[in-house]
């Protein structure tokens, strides 16, 4: 070779050293990936690098060639969220970001139903939240339908149809106006969560007293007691009987038993007879024998 | 001003434990769906509550200790990033996460009152150290979604999730 072509090419190689050294490393990322599908990321450049997939949700490493695509395997990154991807070269470091979604498709719900228990026959008494996640526990904030249903032991059903916003949804119902155990569910697709929810009867309704002589007493018993919707009210509900005469007052408890209370109580003539469960008052008798 | 009432909340006392900067709050108006009231305190415990645990991430990330989010993060949230500073621990990197803006409105009060749902337009600083060197620093916009749940004091965050849209 050359006096003159050694010059040249020590010149030429010279001339490139630098580029050789800081050489631009470009990162090419997907904007948005679904939780756990795979996708690729591209560094351009030759040599290898470390890339560092960063989130508060997930940390990922992995020894990658410049210049090849580099796999990120179905069911590696499951957790949605907000990544940087930062490329360490040996002379240069490159960064990028991008998002990884909820999967679409919904594997589980939380259901907060309440109350557990209630009486029959409330109207919007029983609620129920629900938030939807996919299988890798990610909130899926896309709007999915979720119905709710109620059904009574008898099979009646009231059921709401509710678009989720932001993965949340909720929805109130009547309690029915049987007792018994209600299943409330929670339904997105095939999935469903059930709650159950026992109704108790509500507070007597028409609570009716009768009066009669008995020897020198007075004997008082009520109607087999129910609530407005025809449940029988339970055994050891309170009944009061207060009897207020000239110049005093008698009151006596009575628990209900088989639906019933009976009471015998001193015979006053001219007393107002008065019967009560709870809040409920029932009819009043003047008793003038 | 648009509809949303801006409130630049330096009354929240974000970092005032860790000495650190103190991140910019400001809380929309609320516009709840779900027929239960918020009351102004459990609106300001929640918030609270959810500042308080941005500083608590940082502090676990920062010294990859994961038992620091118990006190402010519970049920998925907590073992998802319990599991990153498991993973950081393994691989011999930190992160440093500081919190730099917040803008949150709270969007779902759940009607047994059992859980607080909220959006975080978050601006935060992310920093990488792969051993004792520090290798590059990153300012990222993000919106949050999150969920709290009531523990026996306080607000814990259930669900810690970005939203892409």
């Amino acid at each position: 070779m050359s006096a003159r072509w050694r010059v040249l090419s020590c010149a030429l190689a010279l001339a490139l050293l630098p580029a050789a050294f800081c050489e631009e490393v470009n990162l090419r990322l997907p904007k948005v990936v679904e939780a756990g599908q795979a996708f690729l990321i591209e560094g351009s450049g030759s040599g290898k690098a470390t890339l560092y997939i960063l989130g508060p949700e997930q940390v990922l490493k992995r020894e990658v060639q410049l210049g090849t695509p580099l796999p990120i395997a179905a069911g590696t990154l499951c957790n949605a969220g907000h990544y940087l991807a930062i490329l360490v070269a040996e002379s240069s470091t490159e960064s990028g970001s991008f998002d990884v979604a909820p999967a679409s498709k919904p594997a589980s719900l939380s259901f907060l139903a309440k109350p557990s228990r209630l009486p029959a026959g409330l109207r919007g008494a029983i609620t129920g939240a629900v938030y939807v996640f996919d299988a890798y526990g990610n909130l899926i904030t896309a709007p999915t339908p979720v119905s709710f249903e109620l059904s009574s032991p008898s099979g009646a059903m009231q059921k709401h149809i509710v678009a989720t916003q932001n993965g949340s949804a909720w929805s109130a119902m009547d309690s029915t106006s049987e007792q018994g155990n209600d299943r409330f569910v929670a339904r997105v697709g095939d999935i469903e969560t059930e709650r159950i929810v026992g109704q108790v009867p509500g507070d007597p309704c028409g609570l009716k007293m009768n009066a009669r002589q008995s020897g020198s007493e007075l004997f008082l018993s009520i109607d087999p007691v129910r609530d407005c919707n025809g449940n029988a009210v339970p055994d050891g509900t309170i009944v009061t009987f207060t009897q207020v005469f000239n110049g005093g007052q008698s009151t006596v408890d009575v628990p209900l038993k088989r639906g019933i209370a009976e009471v015998k109580m001193a015979s006053h003539p001219g007393a107002t007879i008065s019967v009560a469960s709870g809040v409920v008052m029932g009819n009043q008798i003047r008793w003038e024998k | 001003m648009s509809k949303s009432i801006l409130i630049l909340c330096s009354l929240f006392a974000v970092a005032a434990a860790c000495g650190s900067a103190q991140a910019t709050v400001r809380v929309q108006a609320t516009e709840l769906q779900g027929p239960r009231v918020l009351s102004e305190q459990t609106k300001a415990a929640a918030i609270r509550d959810y500042l308080q645990s941005w500083q608590i991430l940082g502090q676990a990330f920062e010294q990859n200790r994961a038992d620091l989010l118990n006190t402010a993060f519970v049920g998925t949230a907590k073992d998802k990033l319990a599991a990153t500073i498991r993973q950081q621990a393994a691989l011999g990197i930190h992160t440093n996460y500081r919190d730099r803006l917040h803008d949150i409105q709270i969007v779902f009060y759940s009607p047994e009152g059992l859980s607080i749902e909220l959006l975080d337009k978050v601006e935060y600083d992310v920093s990488l150290a792969i051993g004792d060197k520090d290798k590059t620093a990153q300012h990222v916009s993000a919106r949050y979604v999150i969920v709290l749940t009531p523990a026996e004091v306080r607000w814990r965050v259930r669900v810690f999730q970005t939203d892409p849209k």
